[in-house]
């Protein structure tokens, strides 16, 4: 009797032991979250930074723009990530954070591998997307039946996709899958299949399409040539400070734009030839 | 002297009764923590799934019977698009078909474990059923999609994404609840009642059908509801073949979604506090009360068949 009560005791120690191991790391530490586009690059990033400097650490976790920002405006993160600009989700006041562009994503169109389309006009593309055409062989394929599949509402890639492709008209109510690596298999395996995903997924099993006879490739987002492609940006609550003031630093410094940024297919925020605001005005930077 | 020495060890505590009020107090505090956790649970997702009608003026009759579900934008007269019925329906028929397809197969493994072939059946078929209960829901959602899918969608045509695919995937899922269930209803059956049986003369096959089945009714039915409400709340496997289409399902092979594939989807696309996140929360709400009725339903078939014996 005693014995197990000493056991249980001495095991409950012990999970608590554990679980102060993960709080308590000796030094500083600030928490990122939200866009699960964005997590891979700033855990890189924040890998990177912990080894460079000793004591200070970068958690981040995933969760959605949604939660990026709305954990960001409730002040229990330090950094809120985010494919949208904040005035555009709502319910998010956006006057007191501030936007820290780090990269430049491209979203790109991808269809069934076996489809025999290369290009299509954005005006093709937003019908097939609101419903109006519905078979392949109006827009140069075989008589087969267009398969659309959405990502969730409100998911920063969908949102990039409808602004720059849809231009306000409504998408048909069609599939739906809430991560990128979902799409990309059920595209892959469905004849007739058509979707949408950020430069970095595509991978060999799903093909990619022009629009409007420009190729998706960085050279022309640079340029704003390809039009679908959205900052990605990390929210801070007011101007950054400390640790938090120097990670951001960090990740906008040349070394982790040229290294981390560029070698994960993001686009270098100091590669673009232009800048676009949130209202969708292009200028051409000197 | 003595006397009092006798008083003083009658008067003290023993250490048994001490034992006693240790017991007592330490399963008070577990009850408690529990009950204070699920009655927060109730307050929190009914405090959050009821703004919807109260503070953003949701008309309820409207959200159960909507069809278009799209809380980011509204409607010509400025409402917001919430129709849940969509989901509710997909919900529902996933669950009852996956029932009815498992049912029979329940029963039909139960009879063979009891009745026909105890001895293969606690060694053969016990383990594979206890196996089925421990396999994540992930990984049927997987095989769902690498098998099922293409499998639907090559035999019945459209993308493979629907109703139908769901049910299989579900039909597997809920299959070792049942059954387990439903054998523990049949061994609940007294040996009398087969011994009388046979006894009068009726094969093996009359005494099954005609005195162990209907003996268990109760059980088996608690057992079916009970692999229902389990197939009601399930969410990831039913999301990976299901097609997440928020359209009214026009037949088994269309894209269409559930109440729970809806909200893994959206929660982490939505603000705390819009009105699209509170709309989800009312989904949770549903998706709470659902499997209560079911709970209900059960304890009142357990009286009925209580009675009735």
């Amino acid at each position: 009797m005693k014995k197990k009560w000493i056991l249980f005791l001495g095991l409950t120690s012990f999970v608590f032991l554990l679980s102060s191991c993960g709080l308590k790391q000796s030094g500083q530490s600030i928490t990122a979250v939200g866009s699960s586009a964005l997590q891979p690059l700033v855990e890189a990033a924040g890998d990177r930074y912990t080894a460079e400097n000793a004591g200070e650490f970068i958690n981040v976790q995933g969760g959605g723009s949604g939660t990026g920002l709305s954990q960001i405006q409730a002040g229990s993160v330090e950094i809120g990530n985010s494919d949208l600009y904040a005035e555009q989700k709502s319910g998010i006041d956006a006057t007191h954070l501030v936007d820290h562009k780090v990269a430049v994503v491209g979203v790109t169109p991808v269809i069934n591998k076996d489809i025999p389309v290369k290009n299509l006009s954005t005006d093709q593309l937003a019908q097939i997307f609101s419903g109006d055409i519905t078979n392949w062989k109006k827009v140069g394929g075989h008589d087969q039946k267009i398969v659309i599949i959405n990502r969730a509402q409100g998911s920063g890639t969908r949102d990039t996709f409808e602004r720059w492709v849809m231009k306000g008209r409504s998408t048909m109510q069609a599939q739906e899958q809430d991560s990128t690596g979902m799409v990309r298999q059920i595209v892959a395996s469905t004849p007739g299949a058509i979707s949408y995903m950020a430069f970095p997924y595509v991978d060999k099993t799903v093909k990619t399409i022009n629009v409007d006879n420009v190729a998706p490739e960085d050279k022309n987002v640079q340029t704003n040539k390809w039009q679908i492609w959205s900052y990605e940006h990390m929210y801070t609550n007011g101007q950054p400070t400390g640790l938090t003031a120097r990670f951001m630093t960090y990740i906008l410094s040349d070394k982790i734009q040229r290294e981390i940024v560029a070698s994960m297919g993001y686009i270098p925020v100091k590669d673009m030839k232009v800048s676009r605001t949130l209202a969708g005005k292009v200028e051409a930077i000197k | 002297m003595n006397n009092d020495e006798i008083r003083v060890s009658l008067l003290k505590r023993s250490r048994a009764s001490k034992n006693e009020r240790w017991g007592k107090l330490i399963s008070g505090a577990c009850i408690t923590i529990i009950i204070g956790v699920v009655v927060s649970i109730f307050y929190f997702v009914a405090s959050k799934g009821l703004a919807t009608f109260f503070e953003d003026k949701v008309n309820l009759w409207k959200f159960l019977t909507g069809t278009v579900w799209n809380p980011s934008a509204k409607d010509a007269q400025g409402n917001p698009q919430l129709g849940a019925l969509p989901m509710i329906v997909g919900s529902f028929s996933v669950t009852f078909l996956a029932a009815i397809i498992a049912t029979p197969f329940a029963i039909g493994a139960a009879v063979f474990m009891t009745e026909i072939s105890p001895r293969l059946g606690k060694k053969v078929l016990q383990p594979v059923i206890e196996l089925l209960v421990g396999i994540p829901s992930v990984v049927y959602g997987f095989i769902g999609l690498s098998v099922v899918v293409p499998f639907v969608r090559h035999l019945f045509g459209g993308s493979g994404f629907g109703i139908l695919s769901g049910t299989f995937v579900l039909f597997v899922m809920i299959l070792p609840t049942v059954t387990s269930m439903t054998v523990d209803a049949l061994n609940a059956v007294p040996r009398a009642y087969r011994e009388a049986s046979l006894a009068l003369g009726a094969t093996r096959w009359q005494t099954i059908y005609k005195v162990v089945l209907r003996a268990s009714i109760s059980g088996i039915i608690t057992a079916v509801v009970f692999g229902m409400s389990r197939a009601f709340g399930e969410a990831l496997a039913v999301q990976m073949v299901i097609g997440n289409a928020m359209l009214l399902p026009q037949n088994l092979i269309s894209p269409a979604s559930t109440l729970t594939s809806v909200l893994t989807m959206g929660m982490g696309n939505s603000v705390m506090g819009s009105l699209s996140n509170n709309a989800l929360w009312s989904l949770a709400l549903l998706l709470l009360i659902m499997p209560l009725i079911f709970n209900i339903l059960i304890r009142w078939i357990g009286k009925k068949g209580a009675m009735r014996s």
